[in-house]
């Protein structure tokens, strides 16, 4: 952005288009991290013998990855025609490939839950618990990138970042879920996951609001901004309150599970709506776009022959 | 690439390919008439949009959208009086010989108006970002080189919409269904040029293939120099640029973003490596993370 923050525009009217996304959209980015880190947790947890947690992690996962599909076809303008989304593989849309990894993910998570409370498909489980643990990941991961493959400046520069905040926040409400809902002795590899991850989301976003600058600002002003303080504030707190359970204390495990989970939750939303504050104001999507031009380092939008005239824009033609 | 070549094209229709075809909008000729919007709703019948009144000069459309997909900017600049040495089009032409000719001559006291007025159309991208997205394939790619969205496959899953880089693509109301210009893809399998170039009175608005276009605007830009409008230049005629050129590209008289273009679009896809890259370290890290947790430590 030039020195003086303002940037020529049209009236001040958005260049790109905001997203058409409902709140359906930042519930399942939290979902999906949620369902495809329990399920990693679920299956180590039951090859280290920790039944109790794996049983438990499992039906976390397939609540997640149940809900996951039930909210992208809500949102979908056309709810009727979603199975269009398996007409084809495209690795040019993130979007295609989250559709395939979660239908594989939601069903091997099913069989492997099936099993865990079961015990009744031994034979499909053999196959199934590690492929939902592996699933589970890129599930987690992966909504980062359909964001940052978007014109949106604020999510498309933060494309290197985004994904270690997701899954710092799917690890969090996976372990945070866990601790809340499984006896202390069962608890710790939660507890650590838990705390583990809310401190990697933290630290991540920490990295990106830097490498950011001025790009990032809608992370920190508005609704966005609101959200964003509250999703470290709870992500903190939780991850504190978790650590302070350590020692039996269940009404401090279960509070620190709840707050970290609610932080992944709110994180996501927050980076939701940033995405809208970039994409409505012309001087997030103008101003990087001329400071590339100016630098020399432009990729040729409009050939730089025309000579800049000394006119005066209407006044609301300039954004500030 | 050469610049009549389009991503996925004319691999996909062989024999079947057509040459390119695009617009050319100059807009140093535009006179803000909008026949170009009006024939556009006709010919495609596109339901009504009323926005009510802006107040942003006569411009009461505001942007391209579902139900918009001809938009005709318009903007008033306040241009003293010898800026340029008194160089726009229109005093250049007087001094091109109306002047000397008819023995007229223009005063201006004080500071003058411009108007800058543009018809803007989806840019049928080379690279076109929200086809690549587009995880259905309702967004296809023509035996024309342009960029369609087929509306019995689209299902309103709303991914193509941020991902433009010039915000053309919208959700229509009502529908769920997303919808752009079509470069009038029906007329042109009938042979005929597309509603709005048809419409146009001044030939603001050219129609035609994109490579010869492309040659036709580079010397109206030459002849536009030469009678000293120096601001003049081609915008997204380039296939060196971030969208690979466009099928639709425009001679403006200011910077993109006057007009509300973007000065410098580029597709996503162009990062798409670094994208796919991170998502995977971070599915890696995160996996290491439930081991760590899981495994370490006792029970
Ligand atoms: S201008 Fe936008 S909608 Fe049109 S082809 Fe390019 S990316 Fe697609």
């Amino acid at each position: 952005m030039s020195a003086s923050g303002a940037v020529r525009s049209y009236y001040g009217q958005p260049v790109i288009k905001e997203p058409v996304w409902t709140p359906e959209i930042p519930v399942y980015l939290f979902t999906g991290g949620l369902g495809g880190a329990s399920a990693g947790l679920a299956e180590l947890a039951r090859l280290r013998g920790n039944e109790e947690l794996a049983r438990r992690a499992w039906v976390v996962a397939l609540a997640g990855v149940a809900a996951s599909p039930a909210l992208l076809v809500s949102d979908l303008g056309m709810p009727s025609r979603f199975l269009n989304m398996l007409r084809m593989f495209k690795v040019t849309s993130p979007m295609s490939v989250g559709s395939w990894i979660l239908s594989a993910s939601g069903l091997a998570t099913s069989v492997a839950t099936a099993n865990a409370m079961t015990g009744h498909l031994p034979r499909a489980a053999r196959f199934a618990c590690p492929a939902a643990a592996l699933l589970g990941l890129p599930l987690s991961t992966y909504t980062a990138a359909l964001l940052s493959n978007t014109a949106i400046p604020v999510w498309h520069e933060s494309r290197r970042l985004l994904p270690f905040v997701f899954a710092g926040g799917a690890a969090a409400s996976a372990g945070g879920t866990a601790l809340a809902v499984t006896p202390d002795r069962h608890a710790k590899p939660a507890r650590r996951l838990a705390v583990g991850g809310a401190v990697a989301q933290l630290a991540a976003l920490q990295l990106m609001e830097r490498s950011l600058g001025e790009i990032g600002e809608p992370l920190k002003l508005g609704p966005a901004g609101m959200l964003g303080k509250l999703a470290k504030g709870l992500t903190a707190a939780g991850a504190v309150t978790a650590v302070a359970g350590r020692g039996g204390a269940r009404a401090a495990s279960v509070a620190g599970g709840v707050l970290v989970t609610a932080g992944a939750l709110a994180e996501r939303w927050a980076v939701f709506r940033a995405g809208f504050q970039s994409a409505g104001d012309p001087k997030y999507v103008v101003g990087p776009q001329r400071e590339r031009i100016e630098r020399g380092e432009a990729r040729g939008g409009s050939r730089q022959v025309g000579r800049r005239r000394a006119v005066q824009d209407p006044p609301a033609a300039r954004a500030t | 690439m050469s610049p009549a070549e389009t991503l996925s094209w004319p691999g996909t229709y062989g024999d079947e390919a057509k040459a390119r075809m695009g617009f050319f909008t100059d807009t140093s000729i535009c006179i803000g008439c909008k026949a170009c919007e009006v024939a556009c709703k006709e010919w495609n019948a596109i339901p009504d949009s009323p926005k009510g009144f802006s107040g942003k000069s006569y411009d009461n459309t505001l942007d391209l959208g579902a139900d918009t997909w001809r938009h005709v900017a318009f903007v008033e600049q306040r241009v003293p009086a010898d800026a340029g040495g008194g160089a726009s089009l229109v005093e250049a032409a007087e001094r091109g010989g109306l002047a000397e000719r008819e023995g007229l001559a223009t005063y201006q006291e004080g500071d003058g108006v411009r108007w800058l007025m543009s018809s803007d159309v989806c840019k049928h991208c080379t690279e076109a970002a929200c086809l690549e997205v587009c995880p259905t394939g309702a967004l296809f790619r023509t035996e024309f080189g342009t960029v369609v969205v087929q509306e019995d496959v689209c299902n309103g899953c709303g991914y193509c919409v941020p991902a433009c880089p010039f915000g053309v693509l919208d959700q229509r109301e009502g529908d769920g269904r997303v919808w752009k210009c079509t470069l009038c893809y029906d007329r042109l399998k009938d042979g005929k040029e597309p509603a709005c170039a048809q419409a146009c009175p001044t030939s603001s608005i050219q129609f035609g293939e994109v490579e010869e276009l492309r040659e036709r605007a580079e010397r109206r830009l030459e002849k536009l120099r030469l009678a000293g409008q120096d601001e003049a230049r081609l915008y997204l005629a380039d296939p060196d640029d971030g969208i690979g050129g466009a099928g639709a590209f425009f001679l403006l008289l200011d910077e993109p973003e006057v007009y509300g273009l973007p000065p410098d679009p580029v597709d996503t896809r162009r990062d798409l490596g670094s994208i796919w890259a991170a998502a995977g370290a971070a599915a890696l890290a995160l996996g290491a993370g439930i081991a760590a947790a899981a495994l370490g430590g006792r029970s």
